[in-house]
C-alpha cells in the first residue's frame, strides 16, 4: 500500500476544475455592470428633482407628467401603429420564408439568407440612410407608411429565428401520416404545419414587436416631421434638458418590453 | 393498381421532398420584398456615392463624380494645392480602435462569465442565461441613457471619481465613455455565443489534463480555450461589426463629437447635406463588414467549425 503512494506523482490538492478562481467575482461584477444603469433609471424615475442626475426625494410627479404629456401619447401611438403593422407583415413574411427556404436549392438559398440576414450584419445606419435615399428617389413620403415598410424588413430575421428553429425540430411522422391518409399539400400546411408552428410564430411575432418598438436609428432618419416614434422622442428629450421624465418614460418602456418578452418566453417554454 | 399508385406517390415525394414541405416558391414574396427594401437601398448607396452632391438642399445631381471617395483622403487647400486629409482617416482609425478595444475587453470578461454560467446547476443556469439575454431585448437608447446617468459627473461613478481621484477628471463626454458604452451594449453578444460553446464542453477533458500533470492555467489555455474558440469567433463577429457601425454611444457618451464612422454618415445626411460623401462612407463600412465576415468564416473553417451569424 505504502509503495503505491510512494511511486504516485506528488498528489496535488484535490480541486474542482469547474471553479476557476475569480470567475464568480467577475461574473457577478459583469451582471451588476449590466443591470445597475437600468436600476438607476428605474430608481431615479421616482426623483422629485428637476435635474435627472441629482436625487431630491421620492415622488411620482414625473409619471403624472409623462402620462399627461400629449407629445408622448402621440409618439407612443405612432410607435404602436408602426410596430403592429411591422409585426404582422414581418411575421407573415418570416413564415413564408421559413416554409419556402427548407426546400430551396443552393444558390437561391444563399441569396435569400443573405437578404434576410442583411439587417443583422450591415450597420443599421447604412440601411437607414440608404432607405431614406430610396424613399426620396421613389417619391415615398417620409412618415408612418415608410417606417412600416422599413421596420418590416429588419424585423423579418428576428421573427424568423424561432420559426426556423421550430421547423427544423419537427418530426416527419405527422406529415407522413397525413400524406398517407390522402391529405394534399394545402391541407397538410393548414392542418399540420401551421398548428405545429403556432407557438413559434407567436414567439417570433413578439420578438419582432419588441425590436420594432425599440428601434431608434431607422426611425430617426425616416420618421419625418409629425410621425416621431417614442424612442426618437426620448432621444430628443435626452438631447435637451434632462428631467426625470426621461427616466419615467424609459421605466414604462422597460416594463412594456419586459411583459412582451416574458410572454414570448412562456410561449416558448410551453411547447417543450 | 394500388402498387402502381404507391410507386407513383413515392416518385412524386422524391421530387417534392418530404410531406409537409411546401414549395420553395413560398419564400418568393419575402425575397422580393427584401430585395426591394434592402437590396435597392444598398444599390442606391453605391450609385449615389459616385455622383455629385446637390448644389442646394439635400440629394444628388446625376453626374458621375468620384470626388466623394477622393474627399475621404485628400484635402483641397485654399491656395489650390492638395494634401493628405487625416480627418476621416482619424475617424476610421478611431472606429477601429474603439471597436477593437471593445472586442478584446468583452472577450476577457465573457470567458469567465460564460464558463461560470456553464458550470452552474441547470436551474440556476437558465436564470443566468435569461439575465444575460434580457439586455439584448432592451432598447439600446435606454441602456445607453442609463449608463450615461451612471458615469455622469453627478452620477454614482462620476461622484466616486471626484471623491477618490482628480476632481477635474471626467469620464462622460470622452472617448473612454464611448468605449465603456460599446462594452456595455455589446457584452451580451459576446457572452451568449461563448456560453453556447462552453455549455457543450466536456469537463472530463480538463480533468484528464489535470490528472496528467497540467497546471490550472495550462488546462485553461490548452484545453478550455480551444474548446470555446468557435464561440469566441462568433462573438468577435457579433461585437466588432455592430460596434464599428455604432452611432448612439459616441453621440450620447462621447460628447457628440463626430468621432466614429456612423456619426459622420449621420452628419452628412443631416446638417452637412453631402449625400455622396455619406454614401461613400457607407460603402466603406459595408466593404469592411463583408471583409470581416469573410475573415471570421475563414478562421472558423480553419478550426473546423462553421461560424453561423444567423
Amino acid at each position: 500500500m505504502s509503495s503505491t503512494i510512494a511511486i504516485a506523482p506528488k498528489r496535488r490538492r484535490l480541486v474542482n476544475l469547474r471553479n476557476f478562481r475569480g470567475f464568480r467575482f467577475i461574473s457577478w461584477s459583469v451582471l451588476a455592470f449590466l443591470y445597475l444603469p437600468l436600476l438607476h433609471v428605474v430608481i431615479y424615475s421616482f426623483n422629485s428633482s428637476r435635474i435627472a442626475t441629482i436625487w431630491e426625494s421620492f415622488s411620482t410627479r414625473w409619471y403624472v407628467k409623462t402620462l399627461h404629456n400629449t407629445d408622448i401619447q402621440r409618439a407612443l401611438k405612432n410607435s404602436l401603429q408602426v410596430a403592429f403593422v411591422a409585426t404582422i407583415f414581418s411575421t407573415l413574411f418570416a413564415v413564408l420564408a421559413a416554409l419556402g427556404l427548407v426546400r430551396m436549392k443552393r444558390a437561391g438559398k444563399t441569396i435569400s439568407w443573405a437578404l434576410i440576414g442583411a439587417p443583422l450584419i450591415i450597420a443599421e445606419i447604412v440601411l437607414a440612410v440608404g432607405t431614406l435615399a430610396f424613399f426620396i428617389a421613389a417619391g415615398i413620403p417620409l412618415g408612418k407608411p415608410g417606417m412600416m415598410i422599413a421596420h418590416t424588413a429588419f424585423c423579418i430575421p428576428f421573427a424568423l429565428l424561432p420559426i426556423n428553429a421550430r421547423l427544423s425540430q419537427l418530426e416527419a411522422a405527422p406529415f407522413e401520416a397525413a400524406a398517407d391518409l390522402g391529405a394534399n399539400e394545402a391541407q397538410i400546411l393548414r392542418r399540420i404545419t401551421i398548428p405545429l408552428l403556432a407557438p413559434a410564430i407567436v414567439a417570433g411575432a413578439l420578438l419582432a414587436f419588441a425590436i420594432s418598438i425599440d428601434d431608434f436609428i431607422t426611425s430617426f432618419f425616416i420618421a419625418g416631421p409629425g410621425s416621431t416614434t417614442l424612442p426618437v422622442y426620448i432621444f430628443g428629450m435626452i438631447r435637451s434638458t434632462v428631467t426625470p421624465e426621461v427616466d419615467a418614460i424609459s421605466t414604462l418602456l422597460l416594463l412594456f418590453s419586459g411583459i412582451v418578452l416574458i410572454s414570448s418566453y412562456v410561449l416558448n417554454r410551453r411547447r417543450r | 393498381m394500388t402498387v402502381a399508385q404507391t410507386e407513383k406517390a413515392k416518385t412524386k415525394l422524391k421530387i417534392e421532398g418530404r410531406p409537409g414541405q411546401t414549395s420553395p416558391w413560398l419564400a418568393s414574396p419575402t425575397v422580393i420584398f427584401l430585395f426591394a427594401v434592402i437590396g435597392i437601398p444598398l444599390a442606391i448607396t453605391v450609385i449615389y456615392s459616385l455622383l455629385d452632391r446637390a448644389k442646394i438642399g439635400m440629394g444628388v445631381v446625376w453626374t458621375f463624380n468620384p470626388k466623394a471617395y477622393k474627399d475621404l483622403f485628400v484635402i483641397e487647400n485654399l491656395d489650390g494645392t492638395t494634401g493628405l486629409d487625416t480627418r476621416y482617416l482619424k475617424v476610421m482609425w478611431n472606429s477601429f480602435k474603439y471597436s477593437g478595444i471593445t472586442t478584446i475587453v468583452t472577450i476577457v470578461l465573457s470567458i469567465p462569465i460564460a464558463m461560470w454560467i456553464a458550470t452552474r446547476a441547470e436551474s440556476k443556469r437558465n436564470i443566468l442565461v435569461a439575465a444575460v439575454t434580457l439586455p439584448f431585448w432592451i432598447s439600446i437608447l435606454i441602456r445607453t441613457y442609463g449608463l450615461r446617468q451612471i458615469i455622469d459627473d453627478n452620477g454614482p461613478i462620476g461622484w466616486i471619481m471626484h471623491k477618490v481621484g482628480d476632481a477635474n477628471y471626467h469620464i462622460i463626454y470622452t472617448p473612454i465613455a464611448t468605449v465603456i458604452g460599446l462594452i456595455y451594449v455589446f457584452l451580451p453578444f459576446m457572452i451568449l455565443p461563448i456560453y453556447a460553446s462552453a455549455e457543450r464542453f466536456d469537463f472530463r477533458y480538463a480533468e484528464a489534463a489535470y490528472d496528467l500533470g497540467a497546471k490550472r492555467w495550462t488546462v485553461f489555455r490548452r484545453i478550455v480555450i480551444p474548446a470555446i474558440r468557435p464561440g469566441i469567433y462568433a462573438g468577435i463577429a457579433l461585437v466588432f461589426i455592430p460596434a464599428l457601425g455604432s452611432f448612439l454611444q459616441s453621440d450620447m457618451l462621447g460628447g457628440g463629437k463626430t468621432n466614429m464612422i456612423a456619426n459622420v454618415i449621420a452628419l452628412n445626411f443631416g446638417q452637412a447635406r453631402n449625400w455622396p460623401f455619406g454614401c461613400a462612407l457607407s460603402v466603406f463600412l459595408i466593404l469592411i463588414t463583408l471583409l470581416f465576415v469573410w475573415i471570421i468564416r475563414k478562421l472558423g473553417a480553419r478550426t473546423g467549425t462553421e461560424v453561423k451569424l444567423i
